[in-house]
């Protein structure tokens, strides 16, 4: 085997499972690769590779009974929102630094269940709030990809930036990741990845460091569509400690895949055409309906004439659920404490400016005033009956259709510093993906083509709510046809 | 029921003329639970610091909150015996503000959408008299944590155990107009949760207090501003708080001042209400729902099937006392403040003369267990004695006099009042031999005397003392009398 | 609506975010900027319609009254930045 940190997860399981190597000498194969590649691209905030090599004898040792699960002996990497039992966890913050979690999220709690192996926590914008990475504490994570001749640093996207940057450097087979406005598709779409959202309810999100809890949901970055499908099956759970978890069966997605889209009605909202949008963004959305088209779908054109809508009632909702998740950071009972406070309002004043960056800050107070006196109705309610009416569009065209294709982002990945003037051209990162998570319906980002500067562009498929079946259905025709096969070159 | 009450008794005498003052509670109950409102953790009293705490109380990142069924059967049932309207859904919000002892930085309670709404109570007087007050609503939300200021000098103490203890509190209208009657409302309010069985009423545990909204008015005049006094937590501290308070305004108004809408805590050592400057922040709780938590909707076939293993209720309780046992409204009153007191009632009096009963649990039982401060609920005593003593009265075996002699012993644990009144001879002694015998002698003993009463018929109660006397107070008084009448001639 | 520096104050401090005098001016543009922005909700008509609060369509799971939880002092002080006897300990409350 050459290089088995370019195998696919699926292929890497298999592999395992075979006994064509161990899962000893595929973890090693990654801890070089992080060794090598993480002073240049940040992706990880902490490996953790002893633990790592101890999980993979502990799978080496599964594997030779012939026991194992279904990701048995994979090394993965897990977004630092993940609660880890005994290991770091800071979502990329300061106000964590040092918080040691005496429990296991869910979502990885599943992971290790069905045999993954754990290399370390991945950065991510601080709290989950940015598009680039940039907010994070940790300073930004550096995009293995690179436009045309140029060496300028661009993002991975964010805030899932760690997990995409990792996935298509080979610095893990796959990662964890968490979407709450665009946070796994986006970075997706700029690193040539695959991120899936589900439908909220699927993953638990216990022991997920919240952000937005009415949108967070936990999703995969891989490789392959295969790899996603196998992915998040394993991510997925029925959990009761979480009051919003769905208490619904969580299918084999893998058997969706290569089915024929024959007869499917493919929805082409024609509100997602936006102003700026790059031309080759246009065409490869125009070329995903066309593959489609090929393959025996229906192309149907729908109006989802709330669209515009949707990210600014994202940008009062999250912050406004934000602003309370985040009181909690308070430097009472963990996380960072400012030293010589003068009085308690001092001490809680002091330590949030000092652990907050700019960005949380900036959103935490927007939350703070959206729910305040005088404006809770004008802002907040207001924005929970648009979100409404977002959720009713959707549920309007699903007669009509049975999944939903666009464009994942309205650009390429662009260099890091480039959208940090003004807040809300960086929102509008989010324009494509923020109405899935407002309506809680799975989304995926599949890389579908290249810029001229050679950089991936993804295509989104939005799917009715658990009918993620149909929405891998169609990712996975769109991977057969689009054939991308990129990867980027290897510069550091 | 009307109320009887004029108003101008309710009326306090200013310099400048009369005030009235206008009440309303809010009560925080305790959910008789064994866990938490939304997590696992154990609810109760003693344990050791931070010992009752899960990581969901604690606040911890990721942790979410999982509602107990328990509980808002609790707040259900509560509901119901306040005669107010459940509602099928209700919603959990988030109020959000920052103290060392609230670990999330909200605490979870119902603003918008409460579990339970409007209801009414009927609250009675010391002087028997009615009034009612109207319940605004009842909802469910968590209590903050403890913190312990005296174990250092420079910083304060956290115990989380309290922390995410289900409450449940109870709004009332500004109905109440004297601190008699808010402690009245209290404790009816307290009376029937305990007999609903959804919070033990323990207010030295705090596990039921009183915030108290005081404001005054001129009769007749709309509602001034008023005030909230947290931590008046006994009944006296509710009047005495209610009374400091209600003056302090009315100096301030008399003096052309007006009242500052403000939070004041009760200090019982002064008997003094203070601003309380922790909360004088400004108050912007910044609700919203909790995404963490779905709407709460409840089954109305499940509301019905708590409807129908409530228990019979305080008032209810009292009608039926005063029907079916013909008590007094006041004695049917004392029996069913306590439900332990009502039942042990109720089991004397099978079969016996129930308000010879009702005298005997109201009084001697009564003021025995006050003696030992203890409650119905631990009263050694079984009903069965106190019935078996009515029956000996009843039955003539003792006389009503002997009876407290009797029960005296049997309170000593020296067995059935058959049992004592065989081991002391207490029996009553209704054979007309012996008393004649007896009356002969001091009839033969005191001549001067027995001449006396064919002029003073009155003056044969000294005889008839004198028998008792010879007799050991074992004669039957109305044999005694008989005999006595007949050998005096009278 | 918008948002002077008094209000940016008043909102910086609910969240408890110590907010140097001179960031206060620039905070004010930034929101006004983000608010401004988000005006553009006022064009929706939602005459009548519901707040929506959360995607998931079920009721809310009730979790049955057993003690499951808690006896866990040194989880729960574990990242403490202070503590003492089995405490939390932070700086003096007045109340
Ligand atoms: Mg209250
Ligand atoms: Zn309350």
């Amino acid at each position: 085997m050459s290089d088995l940190t370019k195998l696919t997860l699926k292929a890497a399981v298999d592999g395992l499972k075979a006994r064509d190597f161990s899962s000893e000498e595929i973890t090693r194969a990654f801890i070089a690769n992080i060794e090598a590649a993480n002073p240049r691209l940040n992706a990880y905030v902490l490996p953790t590779s002893d633990k790592a090599l101890d999980m993979a004898r502990a799978a080496d040792a599964r594997l030779a009974k012939g026991e194992g699960g279904p990701l048995e002996g994979a090394p993965l990497g897990i977004k630092d929102l993940f609660c880890t039992d005994g290991v770091q966890t800071t979502a990329g913050s300061n106000m964590l630094r040092g918080f040691v979690p005496p429990y296991e999220s869910t979502v990885t709690a599943n992971l290790w269940r069905d045999g993954a192996v754990m290399l370390g926590k991945l950065n991510m914008d601080e709290f989950a709030m940015g598009s680039s990475n940039e907010t994070s504490a940790f300073g930004p994570v550096i995009n293995p990809w690179k436009s045309g001749a140029s060496n300028a640093d661009l993002t991975p996207g964010g805030s899932s930036g760690g997990s995409a940057a990792a996935v298509a450097g080979d610095l893990c087979l796959a990662a964890t990741a968490s979407d709450t406005g665009g946070s796994i598709r986006q970075p997706a779409a700029f690193t040539g990845t695959v991120g899936v959202k589900p439908t909220y309810g699927r993953a638990s999100r216990f022991g997920m460091v919240a952000f937005a809890s009415s949108l967070d949901q936990a999703g995969p970055i891989t490789k392959t569509v295969e790899d996603a499908a196998l992915m998040l099956r394993s991510m997925c759970s029925f959990d009761p400690k979480d009051s919003t978890s769905l208490d619904v069966e969580t299918p084999d997605w893998t058997q969706s895949l290569g089915r024929s889209v024959k007869g499917l009605r493919i929805g082409i909202p024609k509100e997602y055409v936006v102003d700026g949008m790059p031309a080759e963004q246009m065409e490869l959305w125009e070329k995903g309906q066309a593959w489609l088209r090929e393959a025996g779908a229906e192309i149907v054109e729908i109006s989802l004439p709330h669209t515009k809508y949707a990210l600014p009632a994202y940008y009062i909702i999250a912050p406004a659920e934000a602003s309370s998740n985040l009181a909690r950071y308070d430097g009472m009972r963990f996380g960072h404490r400012a030293a010589d406070a003068k009085s308690l309002t001092d001490l809680y004043e002091t330590t949030r400016a000092e652990g907050f960056g700019k960005e949380v800050q900036r959103r935490l107070t927007i939350g703070a005033y959206v729910l305040s006196a005088g404006f809770y109705d004008a802002y907040y309610v207001r924005a929970l009956k648009v979100r409404r009416r977002i959720a009713e569009d959707f549920d309007n065209v699903w007669g009509k259709v049975d999944a939903i294709l666009t464009p994942s982002t309205p650009s390429a990945a662009f260099a890091i510093g480039n959208r940090q003037i003004d807040p809300v051209t960086m929102y509008l990162n989010d324009v494509f993906t923020v109405t899935a998570n407002l309506a809680g319906l799975p989304g995926i980002s599949v890389p579908a083509g290249l810029d001229k500067g050679g950089l991936p562009l993804g295509l989104q498929v939005i799917g009715k709510a658990l009918d993620e079946a149909t929405v891998f259905q169609v990712a996975s025709a769109l991977e057969d046809a689009a054939g991308f096969v990129a990867k980027p070159e290897k510069w550091w | 029921m009307t109320d009887t009450t004029t108003a101008d008794t309710k009326l306090i005498q200013g310099r400048t003329g009369p005030w009235e003052i206008v009440m309303g509670l809010e009560i925080h109950a305790q959910v008789a639970s064994k866990a938490k409102l939304f997590s696992g953790a154990a609810v109760g009293f003693g344990a050791g610091p931070n010992e009752q705490v899960s990581l969901v109380d604690a606040g911890f990142p990721g942790m979410l909150p999982t509602l107990n069924r328990f509980c808002v059967e609790q707040a259900v049932r509560s509901g119901l015996g306040l005669r107010a309207k459940i509602n099928l859904k209700s919603q959990f919000d988030r109020k959000n503000y920052f103290y060392p002892d609230l670990p999330t930085g909200y605490q979870i309670s119902q603003l918008y959408h409460p579990i339970v709404g409007e209801g009414v109570v009927e609250v009675e007087r010391d002087d028997g008299t009615f009034f009612e007050v109207g319940i605004e609503r009842l909802h469910l939300e968590q209590d903050a944590g403890k913190l312990i200021h005296d174990l250092s000098p420079t910083e304060s103490y956290v115990d989380l155990n309290r922390a995410g203890t289900a409450l449940m509190e109870i709004v009332s209208k500004p109905d109440l107009r004297t601190p008699e009657e808010a402690v009245a409302y209290v404790k009816k309010i307290r009376t029937i949760l305990i007999y609903l069985g959804t919070c033990d009423g323990d207010m030295e545990k705090g596990n039921l207090r009183a915030d108290v909204n005081v404001s005054v008015r001129r009769p007749g005049e709309p509602f001034g501003t008023r005030c909230e006094i947290k931590n008046v937590n006994s009944f006296r501290f509710i009047a005495q708080a209610i009374n400091y308070e209600a003056r302090r305004q009315i100096e301030i108004l008399e003096d052309g001042g007006s009242i500052i809408q403000e939070t004041r805590l009760f200090d019982p050592g002064k008997g003094e209400t203070r601003s309380m400057r922790s909360k004088e922040e400004a108050h912007d709780y910044r609700y919203f729902p909790d995404p963490d938590l779905l709407p709460l909707e409840l089954e109305q076939a499940w509301i019905d099937e708590i409807k129908a293993s409530l228990p019979e209720l305080p008032d209810e309780k009292r009608r039926r006392f005063m029907s079916q046992y013909g008590l007094s409204q006041y004695d049917a009153g004392v029996l069913i403040s306590e439900q332990a007191k009502a039942d042990y009632f109720e089991e004397a009096a099978k079969g016996r003369d129930a308000k010879l009963v009702a005298n005997w649990v109201t009084n001697e039982v009564s003021a025995r267990l006050a003696a030992a401060g203890k409650d119905f609920a631990e009263n050694p005593l079984p009903a069965a004695h106190v019935a078996q003593l009515v029956e000996l009265i009843e039955n003539g075996t003792i006389s009503s006099k002997i009876a407290k002699e009797v029960f005296d012993h049997v309170w000593n644990g020296e067995g059935s009042p058959a049992e004592v009144v065989e081991k002391h001879g207490l029996k009553q002694v209704t054979d007309t031999g012996a008393i004649e015998k007896a009356v002969d002698e001091i009839i033969a003993a005191n001549p001067d005397k027995a001449a006396a009463v064919a002029e003073k018929p009155q003056a044969i109660g000294w005889f008839v003392g004198q028998v008792m006397k010879a007799t050991g107070g074992k004669a039957n008084p109305a044999a005694v009398n008989d005999i006595l009448k007949a050998k005096l001639g009278l | 609506m918008a948002v002077d520096v008094a209000t940016v104050r008043r909102v910086a401090h609910l969240a408890r975010i110590k907010t140097p005098e001179g960031r206060l001016e620039p905070l004010a543009q930034e929101l006004n900027g983000i608010l401004a922005w988000i005006e553009q909700l006022n064009e929706v008509d939602v005459e009548g319609v519901e707040p929506m609060t959360s995607n998931v369509h079920q009721p809310l799971r009730l979790r049955d009254d057993v003690v499951t939880d808690g006896n866990k002092v040194a989880d729960v002080l574990s990242n403490a930045p202070k503590s003492a006897d089995g405490f939390f300990v932070v700086p003096k409350v007045v109340e």
